[in-house]
């Protein structure tokens, strides 16, 4: 089974101007360490493609389990200027999740289930298609 | 209601962005906070101000500013709650201006409001970085400054303070400084400590389980979604909340993603007031909704602020089609080529044109996961013209397609015309921090 990085961590993507930057999150320690061996600029560099016109810079924040990495003009322009329909980059967090990982061996990621909210209490009509 | 720590000073995070939800004031209120700070202001926020302020001077600002002071009447008119926003976005003057207008009507009488002013430097373009287009050609150019007027304002007894453009979570370190005494030549571990804190605070439920990256599915209530609170002490420690009557959540994840959320060299944090070092903050999930935030460092800030202005770019518009199976994909992909050809012999000069195939890699590009056939496909076509004129012309060399091209099936994926609209360049740079602070001006009044 192919193990990518959603299987392991979560991510949130945040913009200025034309830089994008994907702050990465791992449940504990030992994933932390993985992440920082295995996720590193230069990898993530040549995943995210084209899509990254300029330069994929990391930094490691241990007190959070987190990594960050700054992709500079990663967004076609940039807000009022970007042809993208994201163009504040939203959903770039996404991208990063699909990156593989080698050599290991995870349980796949935790997932929603197909309709979330179908028995929630507050919910008005029929269930979604 | 959540409980208090001793001395501690109660901040809300009311609004996240010019659009949001002011219904969720009236949860933050039933915890009683001590200051209610509304961010109102993206980068992108600016660009359409600067366009509503081109169409008509007297507007500029943020203009749900009256629908949230509305919830928040009640508190602000006893006294309560004190009120600080960035609504005044490029215009401060013109949003104190309605609020003249609008005090005997919305019942304002007797509010004491100060408006900050000196961030727009359009009027001073000979403090503006050399490399900056020439002034008169600038929508807006604004410098990022920090916390000294707004704490001027509320020493002076302001129930209201608007600013135009400062940095996001100086909204929530002003409230801090001025309570708490912290000297702005200070302890710079202080100024960090509360400008993490409105970090935090200043996207609203981004830091309450919105956005989450992690278990969305399982955050409590997600239609009544609570707004952050803080408390904070003297020491710079703070708790981080939420309204115990409404849903959301506030543990490790949420609040970690909130901290690092469009930071970029989390080493140092650049801001108005302080350097922050957000690698030093500790964060310790206490259960119930209840995060401390703790051990902040910070340096003092450089001797520059931050400006960003704007150019008028040209035109842009789009359009999204939609396609079924079979051959979804390719049908799309024939039909943006075509659309090309078609606009290229009209004679109509394109200066950029993308294409995106939603269902396949719009979002995701090279990254995307590699999949089968997509059962249905949206394509996105976007352009950008040098005029308006040629802009809206563009639709009407693609649309004829469902007609008049070979694939087949092509149905709009949403309805309306596509309708040009102005693009801006931004402009980022530094500017001398004294001699934009030598501008600034605090104007205190009662309404």
């Amino acid at each position: 089974m192919t193990t990518r990085v959603a299987d392991l961590a979560f991510a949130r993507p945040g913009d200025k101007g034309n830089d994008a930057d994907l702050s990465l999150f791992a449940p504990d320690r030992a994933t932390y360490d993985l992440l920082v061996e295995q996720v590193t600029a230069d990898r993530v560099r040549a995943h995210l493609g084209h899509l990254v016109a300029g330069e994929v810079r990391r930094w490691e924040v241990p007190h959070v389990l987190a990594l960050k990495f700054l992709c500079t003009d990663a967004l076609a322009g940039g807000g009022p200027s970007s042809l993208r329909a994201d163009n504040l980059g939203k959903t770039l967090a996404g991208a990063l999740l699909t990156l593989e990982l080698e050599g290991v061996d995870a349980p796949p990621r935790a997932r929603p289930p197909v309709d979330p909210y179908r028995h929630a209490d507050w919910r008005l009509e029929r269930p979604s298609p | 209601m959540q409980p208090r720590p001793e001395g501690a000073v109660r901040i809300a995070g009311g609004q996240g962005f010019y659009g949001d939800a002011p219904a969720a004031l009236a949860d933050l209120l039933t915890e009683e906070p001590d200051y209610v700070c509304l961010e109102a202001l993206a980068e992108l926020t600016l660009a359409i101000l600067a366009k509503d302020r081109r169409r008509d001077e007297t507007l500029g600002y943020t203009r749900d500013l009256p629908l949230y002071l509305m919830e928040l009447l009640p508190a602000l008119l006893e006294g309560r709650a004190r009120v600080i926003t960035n609504a005044g976005g490029i215009n401060p003057p013109a949003a104190l201006a309605l609020l003249r207008e609008a005090a005997p009507a919305m019942g304002l009488g007797g509010v004491t409001v100060a408006v900050v002013t000196g961030d727009d430097l359009r009027a001073r373009p000979e403090l503006l970085p050399p490399e900056f287009p020439p002034p008169e050609q600038l929508e807006f150019a604004n410098a990022y400054l920090g916390v000294a007027g707004i704490v001027d304002a509320l020493e002076r007894g302001a129930d209201l303070v608007i600013t135009g453009r400062v940095a996001d979570a100086a909204l929530f370190l002003a409230p801090l400084v001025h309570e708490h005494g912290w000297a702005l030549d200070g302890d710079p571990d202080l100024l960090a400590a509360g400008t993490v804190v409105g970090h935090v605070l200043e996207c609203s439920g981004q830091a309450t389980g919105g956005n989450h990256g992690g278990r969305w599915w399982d955050v409590p209530e997600p239609w009544r979604f609570g707004f952050p609170l803080a408390d904070v002490t003297a020491d710079g420690e703070a708790i981080v909340t939420k309204p115990e009557v409404a849903g959301g959540r506030v543990d490790f994840d949420t609040v970690r993603q909130q901290l690092l959320y469009e930071v970029g060299d989390p080493t140092a944090y650049l801001t108005p007031d302080v350097v922050v070092d957000m690698t030093s903050v500790r964060l310790e999930d206490l259960g119930g909704d209840r995060v401390r935030i703790h051990g902040v460092t910070g340096s003092p800030a450089t001797g520059t602020y931050k400006v960003v202005a704007a150019t008028a770019d040209g035109y842009a518009a789009d359009l999204s089609l939609a396609f079924g199976w079979p051959d979804a994909g390719a049908k799309a992909r024939a039909t943006a080529d075509l659309a090309r050809r078609r606009i290229d012999v009209a004679g109509i000069t394109l200066d950029d044109w993308h294409v995106e195939l939603f269902g396949v890699n719009a979002l995701h590009g090279p990254a995307a996961l590699p999949a089968g056939e997509p059962p249905e496909v949206v394509l996105r076509l976007a352009w950008k013209t040098a005029d308006s004129d040629s802009c809206a012309a563009v639709a009407r060399h693609v649309i004829p397609l469902a007609l008049s091209g070979p694939p087949p099936g092509m149905t709009p994926a949403g309805r309306g015309r596509p309708r040009p609209s102005g693009l801006l360049a931004l402009h980022t740079g530094l500017v001398d921090r004294a001699a934009v602070d030598a501008g600034v001006r605090v104007h205190v009044e009662t309404l």
